[in-house]
């Protein structure tokens, strides 16, 4: 025990502390040849967002310091009281919140800066779904349980999304694998999945089509399988759900929606092409990835993105500047890279003695993995336009130390794995 | 499904359609590509060589020339030596601003001409320096060139094509600053003359300075030049007539008869093609526009005169065909043609006995083509059958309308319909006697000199003509096989020619009108012409075409004002005849005459009046 409060170092995961820094270093670099130009050339300029954000890495190293010098039962012990503070500055926005880029998610600290608390509400939740279902007589099999851990998560998105900020609440979906992992009736996953696929579909076709279309299926499926006495009380419950959703998703599309929202879907969906509009972003930023090529244009070397061709270049589309500069070599090593991150959180999760440590660690690969999917496919151009930043890559200090938090906590979490026997 | 599995399984995926998607974007998809590569990128349009012009013997009389633009993109211009700048090109500092304005507020980004084009030495001064002006840099261009200072009519010219014509071109071929033919041979073949623009991609840094082709040329395509075309008009004869016309004005129209080809087109006055090239361009159009005489209004194509005796011609062949007459009938002149009250006048000089056809033609009698042109209507039931006959036989000459060939410009003449007579007169309530000017080439006719030398050409071919044209090659082609091959029959049968050419021929012999403008030694057909001019002197006419056994050459000579056909333009005709004839003219006393000869003192008689 003596040793480690002297070393906070030992039994760091250096994988883990490796890719840390390497994709901060990358991150600030693409930063700076994202925004880079001719009159501002000096890479530590503090009136540049590349200097800025060379300051947030060095209060992120600040953050780590702390996070390794307490100790990993902290985490456990206050997990409530963050999650709560967390809540409260989510709530405090609707008061003293700032309005940036539309929406409401902002304190302003000064004059030139600001601070993003949903940014923080991130791993605050992590804590205490980890805390919450470590509880000895927890069970996700009682319905109970199920509503509470629910509303745990559900809370922080709920106050997010009139912000409004669609990105980040839905990045609480993530915790539904968490869940799942836990063991979580199947039937949720389906239903989420069925969800998003109902979704999809229900905008190319017509719901009423839709809907013939599952009943005689479901009709054919019943006729064949009857023999085997399949569970068919369960699948006429899917085939409400399928109805009414359906039917609702016909009345939100055409009445709650606004015109804005429903032309971003159809972009998406390939229904339109209108690449000045709607789809400007998407299409500046495709353009500027294919642009890269194999071997990409060389660091500072990209036009897209010299060019101001693609809005927030250095925010949620940091990504295309690492896609033109970098080119597929670049780019495919970052996914890769950054997918083997997640994998080997994954992998360092099951490996935790502890039930805290395993369901923070889970839920930490799991929000890195929803960031990290919804992010590039919106750059790429197979999601829609959604607000939500790159881990380590997008520019803005909330974002950078709220990931640095949520990794962190788990490393040091990991770090005292080993002695627990 | 194992739970511990379905993350990684479901991170695999993700992994895996992004790595699927990415290499589609990046490697398989070129568009986003080379759309990203505009900024870097910069298009250079190659210009094809325009075509040459060529005379029939192969005389160069349309080229190119280079000259350089200097042109400006005002965004990139930075801190440069304004001073240096406008000692090097020799422009006052005033002017650099002044151009500065104009041209930032046609465009920030797009590149305008600076000042065009650059002198030579001013051209050779910038671009040794030119490094030091970033946003500026010379474009090349080329210019018409040519070596003749004549036939502007026939060449045309070229000039930047105006934003009207850039509506209505739906090829999209053209763009703002490209030229264009807009008259003449330039306007008739643009298509085969302009070529095929090429493109040409390069890469080039932030500055601008080119750093070598993009993606090795596969983007690039490779101008193809215009076709050369080689024209019907012989030069030296096309210079000839211009010189005989000098202080003259009027059209000569010359054709060979074999084939259509115009040998050469001449309207007078004239002007140097050269004052309509480059940026001088639409300050000598104005200055041309406002000339004395019209020297931009070319006659050989668009004037219209009442055709006169040469007219006398066609009714001839008309009464021939309809049976009215034969060669020997034989009509008494009564210095004139008496019906009722009216009366033409006539001078022909015999006046005691009947006169046949042959001494008709070469006296000229406006009795007996009057007197043929009644009978030739009254061979038919009614008046207005008659008339729409013998309308019909003249317009089988291609008269009265538009002659649908090589050049951009033409007028269709006239040649009256019964419609017209009725509306005057009312339905079927008109005679022959009233509309008699028609027998000799007056009253509502009226003809281009084009017109008239095609109607002689058909008259030299004994029946027939081709459709007069400009240009005898494009490139490699000949037009030989195009629609100006096609045979065109007059209505009236080769039979009747002979007797009415041999009038034409013993037009140029003693008594003949013809006689004084004779070539010794070659048998020419002709028909001297006045036509009368309400506002002035009477127009002198001559219609003639040689060797009258061969014909190689047919003419129709117009000298407005030139008082009687054989004063000028029978001289004139045959001047130019022996001229491409024989190559040489032998009668310098007659040549000298009628170069030196002047009709200015009728013009400004008509511009005082
Ligand atoms: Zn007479």
């Amino acid at each position: 025990m003596k040793s480690r409060s002297i070393n906070i170092f030992a039994n760091l995961d250096w994988i883990l502390v490796i890719l840390y820094f390497a994709f901060v270093f990358t991150g600030w670099i693409n930063i700076y040849s994202a925004v880079l130009d001719q009159d501002h050339s000096s890479i530590f300029d503090m009136s540049q967002k590349y200097g800025k954000q060379l300051s947030f890495i060095i209060a992120g190293l600040g953050l780590i310091f702390i996070i390794l010098m307490l100790d990993g039962k902290f985490y456990e012990r206050f997990s409530s009281v963050i999650y709560f503070v967390s809540l409260l500055s989510l709530v405090g926005l609707f008061v003293f919140g700032k309005k940036v880029g539309g929406a409401t998610s902002w304190y302003a600290i000064g004059s030139s800066f600001s601070i993003q608390p949903s940014e923080f509400a991130k791993f605050a939740t992590a804590l205490a779904v980890a805390k919450f279902i470590s509880i000895p007589s927890f069970s996700l099999k009682k319905v109970k349980y199920q509503y509470m851990i629910f509303a745990i998560i559900m809370l922080p998105a709920l106050i997010i999304i009139p912000q409004p900020d669609p990105g980040s609440a839905l990045v609480y979906v993530s915790f539904l694998f968490v869940l799942y992992r836990e063991g979580l009736n199947s039937n949720y996953m389906t239903l989420a999945f069925l969800t998003a696929f109902l979704f999809i579909l229900s905008i190319p076709f017509d719901y009423k089509t839709l809907i013939l279309i599952f009943s005689i299926s479901l009709i054919i499926y019943i006729i064949y399988q009857k023999q085997r006495g399949k569970p068919i009380v369960k699948l006429f419950l899917y085939l409400t759900y399928i109805i009414v959703f359906l039917t609702s998703v016909d009345y939100v599309y055409n009445n709650i929606l606004e015109d804005r929202h429903r032309n971003r879907l159809e972009v998406l969906l390939g229904m339109k092409h209108d690449p000045t509009g709607v789809g400007y972003n998407q299409h500046q930023s495709m353009v500027a990835i294919g642009s890269g090529g194999f071997n990409g244009k060389g660091f500072l070397k990209g036009t897209q993105t010299k060019g101001d061709f693609v809005p927030e270049q250095s925010t949620d589309f940091i990504f295309c500047t690492v896609g033109e500069e970098w080119g597929f070599v670049g780019s495919a090593s970052f996914i890769i890279i950054f997918s083997f991150f997640i994998g080997y959180l994954l992998y360092k999760s099951e490996k935790q003695k502890l039930v805290f440590s395993r369901i923070y660690g889970y839920s930490t690969a799991m929000i890195f993995f929803f960031h990290f999917a919804i992010n590039i496919a919106m750059v790429m151009g197979i999601a829609p336009v959604i607000g939500i930043p790159l881990p380590f890559y997008s520019y803005g200090g909330s974002s950078l130390w709220g990931f640095t938090i949520l990794l962190f906590i788990f490393i040091k979490l990991d770090s005292e794995n080993k002695s627990i026997l | 499904m194992n739970r511990k599995i379905f993350s990684f399984l479901m991170l695999f995926i993700v992994m895996i359609i992004f790595l699927i998607r990415l290499f589609y974007i990046q490697i398989v998809n070129d568009s986003y590509k080379f759309e990203s590569d505009k900024n870097s990128r910069q298009k250079i349009k190659l210009y094809p060589d325009r075509g040459y012009i060529y005379d029939r013997n192969n005389i160069l009389l349309v080229s190119n020339q280079p000259a350089y633009d200097l042109m400006v993109i005002p965004r990139k211009v930075k801190n440069i030596d304004t001073l240096k700048f406008c000692k090097l090109i020799n422009i006052t500092k005033e002017r650099y601003i002044k151009r500065m304005k104009r041209v930032k507020s046609y465009s920030w980004r797009k590149p305008s001409v600076f000042i065009g084009e650059l002198s030579k030495e001013n051209f050779a001064f910038f671009q040794e320096k030119m490094f030091k002006f970033p946003g500026f840099y010379i474009q090349k261009k080329t210019l018409r060139k040519y070596p003749f200072k004549s036939a502007p009519n026939v060449l045309g010219y070229v000039g930047e094509v105006s934003s009207w014509m850039l509506k209505k071109d739906t090829s999209g071929f053209y763009r703002q600053g490209d030229q264009i033919g807009i008259a003449g041979i330039e306007k008739s073949y643009e298509k085969e003359l302009r070529g095929q623009r090429g493109v040409k991609y390069v890469v080039v840094d932030v500055h601008n300075r080119v750093q070598g082709r993009y993606e090795q040329g596969d983007y690039d395509t490779i101008p193809v030049n215009g076709a050369d075309i080689k024209s019907t008009i012989d030069i030296f004869l096309q210079q000839y007539g211009e010189k005989l016309m000098t202080n003259k004005r009027g059209g000569i129209v010359a054709i060979e008869p074999g084939t259509g080809e115009i040998l050469a087109s001449i309207t007078a006055p004239s002007y140097d093609p050269n004052l309509l090239i480059g940026r001088k361009r639409s300050k000598n159009y104005s200055k041309l526009l406002s000339q004395d005489g019209k020297p931009l209004f070319d006659r050989g194509l668009l004037a219209q005169y009442p055709p006169g005796s040469p007219f006398k011609i066609i009714n001839a062949l008309v009464a021939l065909q309809v049976g009215a007459i034969t060669e020997n009938t034989g009509f008494t002149c009564h210095h004139g043609f008496r019906h009722g009250s009216l009366h033409v006048k006539c001078h022909c000089g015999i006046y005691d006995r009947p006169q046949k056809l042959n001494s008709a033609i070469l006296r000229s009698c406006n009795n007996y083509f009057s007197t043929s042109y009644k009978l030739s209507i009254e061979q038919y039931p009614t008046t207005e059958e008659g008339f729409r006959v013998w309308s019909e036989h003249v317009k089988s000459f291609g008269l009265g309308k538009y002659l649908n060939n090589d050049l951009p410009t033409g007028r269709k003449g006239l040649v009256p319909n019964t419609q017209l007579y009725d509306k005057v007169y009312g339905k079927g309530r008109w005679r022959p006697t009233y509309n008699i000017s028609n027998a000799i080439g007056q009253g509502e006719l009226l003809v281009t000199p084009i017109q008239l030398a095609n109607m002689t050409a058909a008259v030299a071919n004994k029946g027939y003509y081709y459709t007069p044209h400009i240009v005898k090659n494009i490139g490699e082609n000949s037009v030989e096989n195009t629609r100006f091959a096609n045979r065109i029959n007059t209505t009236v049968d080769p039979k009747y020619f002979p007797a009415v050419i041999q009038g034409m021929i013993d037009v140029f012999e003693p008594g003949g009108t013809g006689w004084a403008s004779r070539i010794p030694g070659m048998k020419i057909a002709g028909k001297t012409g006045t036509a009368e001019n309400p506002h002035g002197q009477d127009h002198s006419i001559f219609i003639a075409f040689a060797p009258a056994d061969n014909p190689k050459i047919a003419i129709a000579v117009f000298v407005e004002n030139g008082y009687w056909g054989s004063r000028w333009a029978a001289p004139i005709s045959t001047l130019m005849i022996e001229k491409y004839l024989t190559g040489e003219v032998k009668r310098k006393r007659l040549e000298k005459k009628i170069i030196e000869g002047s009709l200015q003192n009728e013009y400004n008689k008509q511009k005082n009046h």
